[in-house]
């Protein structure tokens, strides 16, 4: 291990582990809405809609994500999309990543109890208050552990974006590795960073799910 | 778009599946032997047994696999040791599933009620008699949902291995679209394939999971 290349070349790093947690983070709050706004429209009842949404998500989960983002980023300007890489890889990871959370709140509306909706329909709430007052916040809570795993997998999944070119931590490594020849000490302490990085996320968010858990049962026991 | 350049690529697509699915299956089934050992480490009553494969289990599903084929890529060419891509693709790919699947088995093992296993004590069972008449049979029957998802998944992080120089559906794909300048229709086209490939397992997936309920409900 060389420490003094890590050192002099720690500046690109923090840069490229800004950029990072900046794609993470917008990319995944991207898909949290898009996926939320799919998992409502799947609500509807219009037949075309529900086919459209489930034909876009069986695409975006049935293809791997390297090859959406170089549709995106080598593909995207024949059809006028010109994008920058980051932007690209943003987008990707926002459109790939709303596929499975659609999913993940489509199965939040289908574990809350039909009865919980038959009763707020009886006691004579509409059925907009019934979705925004009853299901939505059931929905949610049980869909917390499935959106921090998927946030997770996520953050993993940033790595690829250094296949086309966003400057983001491990890119910035290679570029290191290439330039110092130490190809082996940067990807060790790519591994390294980022197994720190997951399993601190995944701690974060357990912790999280505890949370959420103990104020389920605490509702349930007042119930 | 212009069709027709995918059509023409039709042979240089297929080939590549071929080599994707083949990566993919050999992937699955050495990351299921190991994860298989994995499993069982975690399950032993040795404790340093039990810390070793908690060890491996975080490491390899918390470190991306774009590092992990990385790693293993120049890891023994540290060592002189010039490792065909092929193996660094396959070993990467089974090493990091194995992670997965050790979960997977062990969470299948976990939900085979306990009083099964007592009964089958109390009946005079042997210990090897209770793994392979009583525990294993359910178990790999709860896996196998699980397993073909697991399937499903590495078959597209299989795409990773086109940074290591493996000639699958991805590195085809990309090659197509240096070749005839059209990167739309060869991503569409190599994004067909993936699709193709992954529906129809889906659909086995479906299958087998209703073939088993029913065993269930028997």
């Amino acid at each position: 291990m060389s420490l003094d290349v890590l050192w002099r070349y720690l500046p690109s790093l923090v840069f490229g582990f800004g950029v990072t947690i900046f794609c993470w983070s917008v990319g995944g709050a991207l898909g949290m809405a898009l996926g939320f706004a799919i998992a409502l429209g799947r609500r509807l009842r219009l037949p075309p809609l529900r086919w459209a949404l489930r034909a876009y998500i069986e695409v975006f989960r049935g293809t791997p994500f390297l090859m959406q983002l170089f549709l995106l980023y080598a593909a995207g300007p024949s059809i006028g999309l010109k994008l920058s890489a980051t932007a690209a890889g943003v987008l990707g990871l926002g459109l790939y990543s709303s596929a499975y959370f659609a999913e993940i709140f489509r199965a939040g509306f289908g574990g809350v109890p039909v009865g919980q909706i038959e009763a707020a329909r009886s006691v004579g709430m509409s059925k907009f208050d019934t979705l925004i007052r009853v299901e939505l916040p059931a929905a949610l809570i049980a869909a917390v552990p499935s959106i921090v795993n998927m946030l997770i997998v996520l953050s993993k999944e940033t790595v690829v974006l250094s296949i086309i070119t966003v400057p983001e931590l491990m890119y910035q490594m290679q570029t290191m590795a290439a330039e110092t020849f130490t190809a082996f000490d940067a990807i060790f302490a790519m591994a390294v960073f980022y197994w720190i990085l997951v399993e601190a996320v995944s701690r974060v968010g357990s912790k999280v799910e505890a949370r959420v858990t103990a104020y389920l049962v605490s509702q349930g026991a007042r119930a | 778009m212009k069709p027709e350049v995918i059509l023409r690529s039709f042979g240089y697509l297929t080939d590549a599946a071929g080599v994707t699915i083949a990566v993919s299956f050999a992937g699955i089934f050495i990351g299921f032997a190991i994860g298989a050992l994995i499993c069982a480490a975690r399950l032993s009553r040795r404790r340093w047994l039990k810390r070793l494969g908690g060890a491996y289990v975080s490491v390899f599903r918390g470190v991306p696999l774009l590092v992990q084929l990385l790693f293993i890529y120049y890891f023994l060419a540290e060592f002189g040791l010039d490792v065909p891509a092929i193996v660094a693709a396959v070993g990467g790919l089974a090493l990091s599933s194995a992670a997965y699947q050790a979960e997977i088995l062990r969470g299948a093992l976990n939900a085979v009620p306990r009083g099964q296993e007592e009964a089958a004590v109390a009946l005079g069972f042997t210990g090897l008699q209770i793994w392979r008449r009583v525990l294993l049979p359910q178990a790999l029957r709860i896996s196998v949902p699980p397993l073909i998802n697991e399937f499903i998944l590495l078959l597209k992080a299989s795409s990773l291995v086109s940074v290591v120089g493996i000639a699958e559906l991805t590195r085809v794909s990309m090659n197509i679209a240096s070749m005839t300048y059209r990167p739309l229709e060869a991503y569409v086209g190599g994004g067909l394939f993936y699709l193709a490939i992954n529906l129809t397992l889906a659909g086995f997936g479906a299958l087998a999971e209703r073939r088993l309920a029913a065993g269930d409900t028997r």
